[in-house]
């Protein structure tokens, strides 16, 4: 997997290039932009809007050219207003439609709220399932691109922690495909968080043929599903979305010092994956969890809980946490200091309690 | 008509060079208190049947609220927000729709819901406390009663939406209150609808309190419809305790609506008789003086007078309203009164389509405790505590 973080100077995604073997390079956004197309080819019932996605293609141009290709009433620019797309989203996805909103940014979507938790989550379990929502929560999400205040929150426990919403974050560009179609394929609501430093990141995958994978049922099931991003037998870091990554590169550090590290990566943080994150910890007997988000009361405290009551006698040590600082997400020149680093993993790895 | 500039009537209170969009100076009445019809120069009285059909529900209507009431004061229901004197507005509301047509309700209009021709019963669960909401929203077209204000007028909206991308003639009615008004969501939902413009018509039951706050602390505007002209769509104010100005205001608003006219906010002036639910206490907030003045506005009166003056409702057709309306009652009372069985296994069983491992585990988790139970019963407490460990 080759993953870079670097944004384009333009701010729009890269254009795939050729690449040896037949195969082409292709960003995260790209593939987004073509699980949205491509779902919308497929199924005529799905529609895509929000703020700025039509004639601008998404601030971060993930709808680029849909409007231009289905039409204004398949893709379409709203009002300013997250509670009104959020809702209107829920009207139409009770009428027969499935509607794919992008929210800008994570703590842009804070307006919709009250729609996500009261309505979006409870409907189908209040009408006990006569009433089904199968929409998308489209949310760029997560930090380490240099935003402005109110551009880079991690707010996936506030979602995680709502019975009834599915919860994803994509890591690489084949999930970022796969799991967006999936998702547009769910009968139920999703939120789907899109790490915003990821989106420049790049792979050899040709879309097309990610396209018939799907199309002909050939692609693993994404949601709930965790997998080994990278496998080892010393100890097991638990991560998802943005972090992964980093904690793909903490691994390869620690295989140069002679350790060798497991790296899961959730993609699915509702539901959770407990057998998959299990069997590892149990293997190796020894866990990090890394995660952007303020450690308190967060997905990464869930994880620990969540491990050391399946695999308390498997365990050599505490499973640890590495995350964001319990404080607001910080300003462009200091967020270097907030985001889980590849040396703050190996310290904590260093703490497990090793024998030698 | 709506919409378009009118030649004197009520627009002339206009303050726009033409006086489009904006309500008339007073609430629309075809029928006044005393019972008498009184000329409008836009609305048409309804017809005797359409009158006497709907005079009949309203009946019905006012029963209903009497009988969940006293079901309350029983014990049998957990609460229930009254339209006493509203019952105009909730007839009003369901039969100005067609079948093709959704209602969005609030929690207050299950007078509504029922009329539209929802089971009592099932209307009643999410107030009786077994689950949420009783009753298939695509059964009769009825979106599900919650809590929260002003969220469903944005449902509302999606809906219709999606009914006009797909070329359908589906109008939708969302009600409201008068302090969900001051929502976000509210204004978001005037906006969407206006700006997509589709097919929705807003309909505001003014009944002057929310829960305790008068009118007064929750708006300036000079009348709640007159916020539709800065969303640009035409607002209408009618007197809500007048079924047959309420049936000819909503059914132009509906036909307008079908016809590709757009959405509409009418405002209904009435008047909350009884207190916000059981458990409110309204002499905290209200004199008794204050709701005895509306006692001669009452909506079931007035049509009656009107009616029995012209001879469409006779005796023997009051009788058998009444008793129609006592069969519901009856039914509605030997519904509640027979204890419902609820069963734990279905908490776990709505709330993805499949079960996650999570959901699985924990609905094994209570059943075993209740398999457990039932198998200890009669034994002490502290007895199965022994047992567990």
């Amino acid at each position: 997997m080759t993953q870079t973080t670097e944004a384009p100077t333009g701010g729009v995604a890269a254009r795939p290039g050729a690449a040896p073997g037949g195969r082409v390079t292709s960003t995260f956004a790209k593939a987004l932009n073509a699980a949205l197309a491509d779902s919308m080819a497929a199924d005529a019932s799905v529609l895509m809007f929000g703020e700025d996605v039509g004639t601008l293609g998404g601030v971060f141009r993930i709808t680029d050219g849909l409007t231009a290709r289905f039409g204004e009433e398949r893709c379409f620019d709203t009002p300013l207003a997250e509670a009104g797309i959020m809702g209107m989203a829920i009207g139409m996805a009770m009428n027969g439609m499935k509607p794919v909103v992008e929210m800008q940014f994570d703590a842009f979507a804070y307006p919709a709220f009250e729609q996500v938790v009261s309505h979006v989550a409870k409907m189908p379990n209040r009408t006990k399932g006569k009433v089904r929502l199968p929409l998308v929560i489209r949310i760029p999400y997560a930090g380490g691109i240099g935003g402005v205040e109110h551009h880079c929150d991690s707010s996936e426990a506030y979602y995680a922690h709502t019975p009834g919403l599915t919860v994803l974050a994509p890591a690489t560009v084949r999930d970022a495909y796969f799991m967006l179609r999936e998702a547009i394929a769910s009968p139920d609501p999703v939120v789907f968080l899109e790490p915003k430093k990821l989106y420049w990141s790049k792979e050899e995958v040709d879309l097309a043929e990610l396209r018939r994978t799907f199309e002909a049922g050939q692609a693993p099931r994404r949601i709930g599903k965790a997998v080994v991003a990278r496998p080892g037998t010393d100890a097991t870091l638990i991560s998802y979305g943005p972090s992964v990554p980093t904690a793909l590169a903490a691994a390869a550090a620690a295989a140069e010092e002679g350790r060798s590290i497991e790296v899961i990566d959730l993609r699915s943080i509702v539901p959770f994956d407990d057998e998959t994150v299990c069997a590892s910890v149990r293997r190796t007997g020894r866990a990090v969890v890394v995660a952007e988000a303020p450690g308190f009361v967060s997905v990464a405290s869930e994880i620990v809980a969540r491990v050391q009551e399946r695999c308390f006698h498997s365990l050599a040590a505490p499973v640890l946490r590495v995350t964001g600082f319990d404080i607001p997400y910080p300003s462009p020149k200091l967020e270097h200091f907030y985001l889980p680093s590849v040396d703050r993993i190996l310290d904590a790895v260093d703490d497990l309690q090793w024998e030698d | 008509m709506l919409g378009g500039a009118p030649e004197g009537g009520p627009y002339d209170g206009g303050t726009t060079p033409d006086g489009v969009l904006l309500p008339s100076a007073e609430p629309v009445q075809l029928v006044d208190p005393d019972g008498h019809h009184h000329t409008d120069g836009r609305y048409l009285l309804p017809d005797g049947d359409r009158l006497l059909d709907a005079y009949g529900r309203l009946v019905a209507g006012r029963r209903i609220n009497d009988q969940a009431n006293a079901l309350v004061r029983q014990g049998r229901m957990a609460v229930y927000p009254s339209s006493h004197g509203q019952e105009a507005c909730q007839v009003a509301a369901a039969v100005v729709l067609g079948a093709e047509d959704w209602l969005f309700p609030t929690y207050r209009d299950t007078v509504a819901v029922i009329t539209r021709g929802v089971d009592p019963l099932q209307v009643l669960t999410l107030l009786r406390g077994d689950w949420h909401s009783g009753y298939d929203p695509h059964e009769h077209r009825v979106a599900t009663q919650a809590t929260p204000l002003a969220t469903q007028l944005l449902h509302a909206v999606g809906v219709a939406h999606a009914a006009k991308l797909r070329g359908e003639p589906t109008v939708v009615l969302a009600m409201c209150g008068d302090g969900a008004t001051s929502e976000g969501d509210f204004h978001e939902a005037l906006n969407f609808a206006a700006v997509f413009h589709v097919p929705v018509v807003f309909f505001v039951q003014n009944n002057e309190f929310a829960i305790s706050v008068p009118l007064r602390n929750q708006s300036v505007a000079p009348s709640l419809a007159h916020k539709a002209i800065g969303y640009g769509m035409p607002g209408e104010r009618v007197d809500g305790n007048d079924l047959a100005a309420l049936l000819a205001v909503l059914g132009a608003a509906v036909d307008r609506a079908r016809d590709g006219g757009g959405p509409t906010l009418v405002e209904a002036h009435t008047y909350r008789m009884q207190a916000h639910t059981n458990a409110d206490d309204a002499t905290r907030y209200r004199s008794a003086d204050d709701v005895e003045r509306w006692v001669p506005k009452d909506p079931i009166t007035r049509m009656r007078t009107y009616l029995r003056a012209l001879d469409l409702l006779t005796d023997e057709k009051e009788q058998a309203l009444a008793d129609e309306a006592d069969a519901i009652a009856a039914a509605i009372r030997k519904g509640l009164n027979t204890e419902v069985t609820v069963n734990p296994a279905e908490l776990f069983e709505y709330v993805y389509t499949e079960k996650t491992t999570q959901l699985r585990e924990q609905a094994e988790q209570l059943r075993e405790e209740l398999a457990r139970d039932a198998a200890g019963a009669g034994t002490p407490a502290d007895d199965t505590k022994a047992e567990r460990r």
